[in-house]
């Protein structure tokens, strides 16, 4: 209603002489109060958003003793690397339980290797295979092929959480508990939505230079690995990066799976590291310069891929 | 299906009449190379998502430990179910976690949305706010454990500045929930606010112009023409979040493991303690189809009352 009335008025104002253009500047100088307050409520909720992250590299590089009576310091109290040296198992156990530790070795660098192992062949393999999948469903020509891809988007219905405690017992039954497999397994083909995501793209790139190339006697094998791969590397660069992201947090299926330090991923030792509370007390420097080395390498993807992530999210794919 | 089938013919049809049938017919139809492609995708679908499906449902009507047969016992799990207090207090406790969750987590994600749109839509703002998003949910949980403390944490600090009694956030049978939904409040409001932003983004600024000139407020343009044109998204963020809320379980295994008392032992929990403590994995499927029928009412329920599929876009 309102648009309908109003449109006319727009163009009068936008062709409006000087006068009315020196208004609008002089009104943009002193911020109007609305605006004033917006920015301090967004700077308020940034405040809150960044604050643990920073509470965990204060905390990271204080010495855990003089937490308690620095508990209220802003600064890192009593500058230290322990918490960094007890978390890669650089300090000998009496240092380690002199400085607040708790003395058990926690084999750091073995779970990192194995978070590290899981999600890069989770990445690589699910994205492959739904990129195949994808192409399938959107450039090659087949009987029943909406159908399928129709099953496909089903299962988009199915919530990962009812399946699984049936996919343990399949782990189990194919006796890969407490293997790195295990854990990578369910995930390894593909997600509903991968395939989904990737679909949009691949149906939008132009079919000419693939006629063009089909013409000059290519397969449509190579096609896809000649065309349609390196014409989508920036929708195929962003679902690795999420699922890569989603993989390396994942916490309840490594944790149903993973009995030992052999198939533990960092989620899971985190997890743990909190159940080994020495006596005197929680090595919350310890604790957070853990949690801040598990975080790390997502920060750091997050930062180099920044802009990408950040414009992925919406509902452009999902209808 | 005509549309694609239409295309190779056109194409195939004028560099040259005579090339053989053959190559025509294959380039017509890619039946074999399709089924290779989605091979590896059709066992993933089939081993674990239907067949899991089909599986879970089975087992919910069996009695099993793992080690003897499962054993066909028909409705006893759901019998059990229905008269056990355990599960309805799980049932209690999972709605009021998400209705906390939920409940908070829109209107901050709205909140920031909303700002981002007026006030700036830098990335480096954007990847600010995203930021949470990224730790594990046992990160979030861990950090949030530390500062909110009872004796040490800076959380409590504050408060006893303030001149408030200290609060047990995650030792009190009041206060654990909350506290949880307010931890997965701070590490999801960004990312449904960039969802909520997306869709902001949707709404002509022209429309906003208009209301201006009328003399709208800030607030009447909020409630007149954002919350209205938005909604189409809302209900698909608030469906999609409110899933995802039902099924939490990270954050409150690594801080309460269910208490004080049963205080927090959500619907997730109690599977898993049933399935890998207890070792009954009958009683531990029949939980996750409860849980599942309830996903499916509510997310239908919410579909209805948002009619997240209809825009009033147009």
């Amino acid at each position: 209603m309102t648009e309908t009335t109003t449109a006319p008025v727009e163009p009068a104002t936008t062709g409006a002489p000087a006068p009315q253009r020196q208004e609008t500047r002089r009104r943009r100088r002193p911020p109007s109060p609305g605006r004033v307050l917006a920015w301090v409520v967004m700077i308020l909720l940034l405040l809150i958003t960044l604050f643990p992250f920073y509470w965990m590299l204060r905390t990271a590089l204080s010495s855990n003793g003089a937490l308690y009576s620095g508990a209220t310091s802003l600064l890192p109290v009593d500058f230290s690397w322990g918490g960094f040296e007890r978390v890669f198992g650089l300090q000998s156990t009496e240092e380690a339980i002199a400085q607040g530790g708790s003395g058990a070795s926690i084999d750091f660098w073995l779970y990192l290797r194995n978070s590290v192992v899981v999600a890069t062949v989770v990445t690589a393999c699910q994205v492959f295979f739904s990129a195949m999948a994808a192409y399938a469903f959107s450039r090659l020509h087949w009987r029943g092929r909406n159908a399928v891809f129709g099953v496909f988007l089903l299962s988009l219905m199915v919530p990962v959480i009812f399946t699984l405690l049936p996919n343990f017992v399949l782990i189990r039954d194919l006796g890969l508990v407490d293997t790195l497999l295990g854990i990578m397994l369910p995930g390894l083909f593909m997600t509903p939505f991968a395939i989904f995501f990737l679909r949009q793209f691949f149906m939008n790139v132009s079919t000419e230079v693939e006629e063009a190339a089909l013409i000059d006697g290519a397969s449509k094998v190579r096609v896809f690995f000649a065309i349609i791969i390196p014409m989508s590397v920036g929708p195929i660069a962003t679902i690795a990066i999420l699922t890569y992201i989603g993989s390396w947090n994942d916490y309840f299926w490594p944790l149903m799976v993973s009995y030992t330090d052999e198939s533990r991923v960092l989620t899971v030792a985190l997890g743990n590291f909190n159940a080994q509370t020495p006596q005197t007390g929680p090595d919350w420097a310890g604790l957070m310069a853990a949690t801040l080395v598990a975080a790390l390498p997502m920060i750091l993807l997050f930062l180099a891929f920044a802009r990408r992530i950040v414009s992925s999210i919406g509902f452009s794919g999902i209808k | 299906m005509s549309a694609p089938s239409s295309i190779p013919t056109a194409s195939s049809a004028p560099p040259a009449p005579s090339v053989p049938g053959r190559r025509v017919r294959r380039r017509r139809d890619d039946t074999r190379l399709a089924l290779l492609f989605i091979l590896p995708a059709t066992v993933g679908l089939v081993a674990f998502y239907f067949w899991p499906l089909v599986r879970g449902i089975w087992l919910s009507f069996t009695s099993w430990d793992l080690l003897s047969p499962a054993e066909f016992v028909g409705l006893e799990n759901y019998r059990t179910m229905v008269a056990d207090p355990v599960f309805w207090n799980a049932v209690r406790v999972t709605l009021l976690y998400v209705v906390i969750n939920i409940g908070l987590q829109t209107v901050l994600a709205l909140l920031i949305a909303v700002l981002m749109q007026r006030l700036s839509r830098s990335v480096l703002l954007r990847s600010l706010v995203l930021a949470p998003y990224l730790v594990s949910n046992v990160v979030a949980a861990l950090v949030f454990l530390w500062i909110l403390d009872f004796q040490l944490g800076i959380g409590n600090q504050l408060l006893s500045w303030v001149g408030l009694d200290r609060i047990g956030f995650f030792t009190s049978e009041t206060w654990a929930i909350p506290t949880i939904a307010v931890v997965n409040v701070w590490r999801h409001m960004g990312y449904t606010a960039l969802l909520i932003f997306a869709g902001l983004q949707a709404i002509s600024p022209t429309t906003y112009e208009a209301a201006r000139v009328d003399g709208a407020s800030e607030t009447r343009m909020f409630f007149g023409i954002t919350l209205p044109l938005l909604r189409p998204i809302l209900g698909l963020v608030l469906i999609i979040s409110v899933i995802g809320s039902f099924q939490v379980f990270d954050t409150v295994a690594v801080t309460t493991n269910g208490g004080p008392v049963d205080a927090s032992r959500v619907l997730q929990l109690y599977i898993y303690d049933k399935a890998f403590a207890q070792f009954d994995f009958g009683y531990a499927s029949a939980l996750s189809v409860a849980m599942l029928l309830i996903l499916v009412v509510v997310t239908f329920f919410q579909y209805r009352v948002t009619r997240a599929g209809q825009t009033d876009l147009n």
